[in-house]
């Protein structure tokens, strides 16, 4: 544990501002033999909006989920703000998750609690803040931003899916995240939802200074937010450029996501 | 094919182990959540009031029926009282309140923890920076282990209550008496024995429910069948604490 704590602190202090936020190198990772993510490499540098896409089951959804130490991966290097992931320890992590939100396919709303209480959690818990007015700012400012200040006594179930993947990502910038995990932010909404949520990324990138990486296979998703793409397939990093760059694409693989 | 059997065995006993070690250590690890304590305790607590005291008022009514005429035929009506508090707070207040909460709480507690599982939520308590499991599981756990004796001592008094109205009903006796008569053979080690297995049944059924609860996967059907088995082996650890509380309390008397 305790080479484990040097290391996280040894490269934390090497970083400087012009690098990636997020650095992945030869990241493995398998399940029961099954190999997900084979070799997959990415950098996401600072203030940019990076889209993931790639087939149901190709081990997106894995890539961020091992990024905020919800999977331990079996090989590689995963640096996050310098905080080098797979070797810190249970306190250097929580610090690393404050700054970094993730916005769940499913919201992960607490069905138990309103959205009031929801959006107070996070801030009693890691802020520890529990003077009621400056709770009530805070959450009041949070669903403005995200255009839903009236359903703040509302409980989860009374939400439609738009409703809640917006609560969703207002829960997770309530504590300001540096950057920001989006797991399929528009699946199962219908196209008008689904450009609600895209300016709402726009948006918290340009008001948050987020740096963001979307995992989607929604590509009209993909052409709106997408400072740069992605496509992983077979468990690596396919092929990265821009949308038209994408688009322009030989590869009898990739070419059908964007002839939709 | 045994020898998979055995290994898949013994990893599960490794991992609830290990899962009772964190339970455990979380008790003493500040922040200590009081307030969901607090909660956890109402719904354990309050809301299973009704549930165990109608059964065990029908409890205390049908085991003085059933017992009256069998010490009738001896001439020893009047231990009626004796028998059935003895009865009562050895063994059945302490096993129809544990075996109840089996069912009630540990499907409760599987089955919300294993939903918030499958959908993500304690994935987002952790990655919120919040300890899911002290949140969660100790909270339970805790609530359990304290609200079972005070169920249980609630359970004792119902029964007795339910079989005093039955020889009320045949003989007319003063509750005075009976009250008497009851307590006159329950002794300290028969209450310390009732709360002990009472602690320790609250500690398996929190720890069972919530082990298979933040433990479920694959779905509807995974957090079904977590709370099939949070109940099924809350019930058959409580038939173990049992025994093995009743051989250490048969040595302390023998002794």
């Amino acid at each position: 544990m305790k080479n484990k704590s040097n290391t996280a602190v040894q490269s934390r202090s090497s970083t400087n501002e012009n690098d990636p936020v997020v650095r992945i190198r030869h990241l493995q990772k398998a399940f029961q033999g099954r190999a997900v993510l084979k070799d997959v490499t990415l950098d996401l540098q600072k203030g940019e909006n990076l889209v993931v896409i790639g087939k149901s089951g190709a081990g997106k959804s894995v890539l961020i989920k091992c990024m905020v130490g919800l999977i331990e991966p079996d090989e590689g290097e995963i640096n996050i703000l310098g905080f080098n992931v797979p070797q810190l320890n249970a306190k250097q992590l929580r610090e690393l998750r404050l700054q970094v939100g993730f916005s769940f396919q499913g919201s992960a709303l607490y069905d138990s609690m309103t959205v009031r209480e929801n959006l107070e959690f996070p801030l009693k818990r890691n802020l520890g803040i529990f003077d009621s007015a400056e709770l009530k700012t805070r959450v009041e400012e949070a669903l403005q931003n995200v255009g839903l200040a009236k359903s703040i006594d509302q409980y989860p179930t009374e939400l439609s899916g738009g409703m809640k993947k917006r609560i969703g990502i207002a829960r997770t910038l309530i504590l300001r995240p540096r950057i920001m995990l989006y797991d399929e932010p528009t699946a199962g909404l219908d196209p008008i939802t689904s450009g609600e949520i895209n300016d709402l990324m726009m948006k918290v990138q340009e008001e948050y200074h987020t740096s963001s990486i979307i995992i989607t296979h929604d590509i009209s998703s993909a052409k709106a937010v997408g400072d740069r793409i992605v496509a992983l397939l077979d468990g690596s990093i396919r092929m990265e450029g821009t949308f038209d760059e994408m688009k322009a694409t030989n590869d009898p693989e990739l070419a059908p996501f964007f002839n939709y | 094919m045994k020898k998979q059997v055995l290994e898949k065995i013994l990893l599960q006993t490794a991992e609830f182990s290990r899962f009772t070690g964190k339970a455990l250590t979380q008790f003493v690890q500040p922040p200590f959540e009081v307030k969901e304590i607090l909660r956890q305790c109402y719904i354990v607590g309050y809301r299973s009031l009704f549930l165990i005291g109608f059964t065990c008022f029908i409890a205390g009514v049908v085991f003085t029926r059933q017992s009256r005429p069998s010490l009738a035929s001896f001439g020893a009506e009047s231990w009626l009282p004796s028998m059935v508090s003895q009865a009562v707070v050895r063994a059945l207040g302490p096993l129809i309140t544990a075996l109840i909460c089996a069912g009630k709480l540990g499907s409760y507690i599987s089955a919300e923890l294993g939903s918030m599982r499958t959908s993500e939520q304690i994935d987002a308590m952790e990655v919120s920076g919040v300890r899911p499991f002290a949140y969660l599981v100790s909270t339970r756990v805790i609530a359990t282990t304290i609200m079972l004796p005070v169920l249980v001592v609630y359970a004792d008094a119902v029964a007795l209550f339910g079989s005093f109205l039955t020889v009320n009903s045949i003989n007319s006796s003063s509750f005075q008496l009976f009250i008497i008569d009851a307590l006159s053979s329950i002794t300290y080690l028969d209450i310390f024995s009732s709360i002990i297995k009472a602690i320790l049944f609250g500690f398996a059924i929190g720890l069972i429910g919530s082990y298979n609860g933040y433990y479920a996967s694959g779905g509807t059907m995974g957090v079904g069948k977590a709370a099939n088995t949070a109940v099924v082996t809350s019930m058959l650890s409580i038939f173990i604490i049992e025994l093995i509380v009743l051989q250490f309390v048969t040595l302390l008397r023998q002794g």
